[in-house]
């Protein structure tokens, strides 16, 4: 799973009112060279929630982002490179992604994450 | 300009289609920008010719937008510019002497290289007599090289004669003879190479290879754009997407499919990966009707392409179980040790609801002007001669294309195109269609269902005695064409 389906999702179990983000719990990252495209980045990063995307880079152990962004910062090579590399390159092999106000966790497997909802979630 | 657009004789409610979406892709109506109104591309036929016929005449901007197109189409056999036209040899060749010599010369150099095809339709020609005919064209002043591999320039006389009823088209009423310069045509190479035939990993209703890429031209796929199936499967529909560049990303209920594959050589990834392709975005298991989606997302995808479960062949699920929708069964919480390994039951899943779930996470999720591209089962035999497609406020209709699959039914390819924004009333109705369709969940498995329409015994589908026994076939019978 990249951050880039992460920064998508949220727990949407019934009752809940702050679902997103959902806390990374990493056990396996792997990193997988991807091609840039630049035109793809920009769109993403008007779409992104950048204070989720940093914390979830976090832990899956990349902290070269910045806390803070414009979108100036999309003209600087450098940056654009960092984004992309947290953005499509880091993986969740294994792991889970947990609720933050519940504490159920969706657990991921080869990459995918399982997002269905228990019959009591519904 | 007006070019003569020679279809491939297959698909034929898909052919014009493909060429006002391709038209859009390389910028043809740039000039028209005139608000939702999706501009068309002006169409002629030539005389005495029915709709069916694959020779069209159509009218373009520009050469090289005429090229683009017809490389990129999978049905177009051929685009060219017409030096002439007649109902015998004598009228083609008086067409062709009177055609501007500044729209001929330039491609008659010497130093160019250029070869001749003789194409028939409708009739057979031997060698012998291609080659007359090409000696017959003596009059136009060439001065290139002969070179039948990749010439610069390759020249059709192409006659059209007595179809005969092979073909399933009304008598041609006159001989035509066409002669133009080819400007492009599709590659069908595509077909072989990316063929089921040849895929890794198959699931019962992978889409064929010419379908997916018929899909990925209606939905505009080009790189840097995120397209979307929520109800991926094995890929299929994704791959065609991303043969033309686009980045993809999937979603399907099973888990099976999608995190395990049938191993782990055989799976979604490896898919892509025997066609260098690069690898889905994203890919996971979430139910359409409950999507795990962050409430603030949208108009992140450029476009959503799929091919929803009919129930059919293969029967759609949604989150919740059967026997509690059915209320057979109290509200029950799964227990707590029970949590990590519990495989939630889920419910049978009506297209009707299935449909509405995608026009509304459409609605949500595509960017302005963004393409829904997906197939819709019809009944046949339906006395009403109108079918109803889904609608939805957010969205226009742009084109419907049948595909025959049986007697019984056949499935639809709409391509609508996101002309409203997503607002908080269209939002409320969303949740209150859902809502309702969890109180009804027994009546909507029952309403519309196809599964038992298309493999009911036949008898239960003969009109009533004292009826007339004739059933009205709007489509004429040449079935053959539309698959």
């Amino acid at each position: 799973m990249r951050l880039l389906t992460h920064n998508m999702l949220s727990s949407n179990i019934k009752g809940v009112e702050k679902g997103f983000p959902l806390r990374i719990e990493a056990e396996k990252v792997v990193e997988k060279p991807v091609e840039m495209n630049a035109d793809f980045l920009r769109k993403m990063f008007e779409k992104v929630e950048w204070k989720a995307f940093v914390e979830a880079s976090r832990s899956m152990g990349y902290a070269q982002l910045p806390e803070e962004v414009d979108s100036g910062m999309l003209e600087s090579d450098e940056f654009l490179s960092r984004f992309h590399h947290a953005l499509l390159e880091l993986h969740l092999e294994e792991g889970a992604l947990v609720c933050p106000e519940t504490g159920r966790r969706f657990p991921v497997n080869k990459g995918i994450p399982n997002m269905l909802l228990h019959e009591d979630e519904v | 300009m007006w070019y003569l657009c020679v279809f491939y004789h297959r698909l034929l409610d898909y052919r014009k289609p493909e060429v006002e979406s391709l038209a859009h892709l390389f910028g043809a109506f740039e000039d028209e920008q005139n608000g939702d109104v999706p501009s068309q591309l002006q169409w002629k036929l030539p005389i005495h010719h029915h709709p069916d016929s694959p020779f069209h005449f159509v009218n373009l901007p520009s050469e090289q937008v005429a090229r683009s197109i017809a490389n990129r189409s999978i049905l177009v056999k051929g685009l060219y510019e017409l030096w002439g036209e007649g109902g015998s040899y004598e009228e083609l060749k008086d067409s062709v002497l009177s055609y501007p010599d500044e729209r001929k010369l330039p491609y008659l150099e010497a130093g160019s290289t250029f070869k001749i095809t003789v194409d028939s339709f409708g009739k057979v020609m031997s060698l012998d007599e291609q080659k007359e005919l090409i000696q017959g064209l003596a009059y136009i002043p060439f001065k290139g090289q002969v070179k039948l591999k990749n010439p610069d320039h390759n020249f059709w006389l192409i006659e059209i004669d007595n179809y005969g009823r092979n073909n399933g088209l009304p008598p041609i009423v006159q001989r035509r003879i066409f002669f133009g310069r080819e400007v492009g045509g599709a590659d069908r190479k595509l077909i072989p190479t990316y063929q089921l035939k040849s895929r890794t990993y198959l699931g019962p209703t992978a889409m064929d290879a010419e379908m997916a890429f018929l899909m990925a031209n209606q939905a505009l796929a080009t790189s840097g754009k995120l397209i979307y199936d929520p109800f991926v499967g094995t890929g299929s529909i994704l791959v065609g997407a991303a043969h033309f560049g686009a980045l993809t990303m999937g979603a399907d209920i099973d888990i099976r499919v999608v995190r395990d594959g049938r191993g782990p050589n055989c799976n979604v990834w490896s898919n892509f990966e025997q066609y260098g392709l690069p690898m889905p975005v994203g890919l996971l298991r979430a139910d359409n009707n409950r999507p795990p989606w962050r409430s603030g997302l949208k108009e992140i995808f450029d476009a959503i392409i799929c091919d929803p479960p009919y129930g059919v062949r293969a029967g759609g699920r949604k989150s919740g179980g059967r026997k509690l929708l059915k209320g057979a069964v109290e509200p029950y919480v799964v227990p707590d040790d029970k949590r990590t390994d519990h495989i939630p039951s889920t419910a049978p899943y009506s297209l009707v609801e299935c449909v509405h779930d995608l026009l509304d996470l459409a609605a949500k999720m595509l960017a302005m002007r963004g393409r829904l591209v997906f197939f819709y089962p019809v009944l046949r035999d339906d006395d009403c001669a109108e079918t109803h497609f889904p609608e939805h406020p957010c969205f226009k209709l742009i084109s419907s294309s049948e595909q025959i699959l049986s007697s019984r039914y056949s499935r639809v390819l709409l391509t609508m195109v996101k002309v409203g924004a997503y607002t908080k009333e269209i939002a409320e109705a969303a949740r209150l269609k859902h809502l309702e369709f969890r109180e009804n969940h027994v009546k909507w498995l029952q309403d519309g269902n196809l599964h038992s329409a298309v493999f009911s015994p036949i008898d239960a589908q003969l009109p009533e005695a004292g009826d007339s026994k004739f059933i009205k076939d709007p489509k004429p019978k040449y079935r053959g064409k539309y698959v």
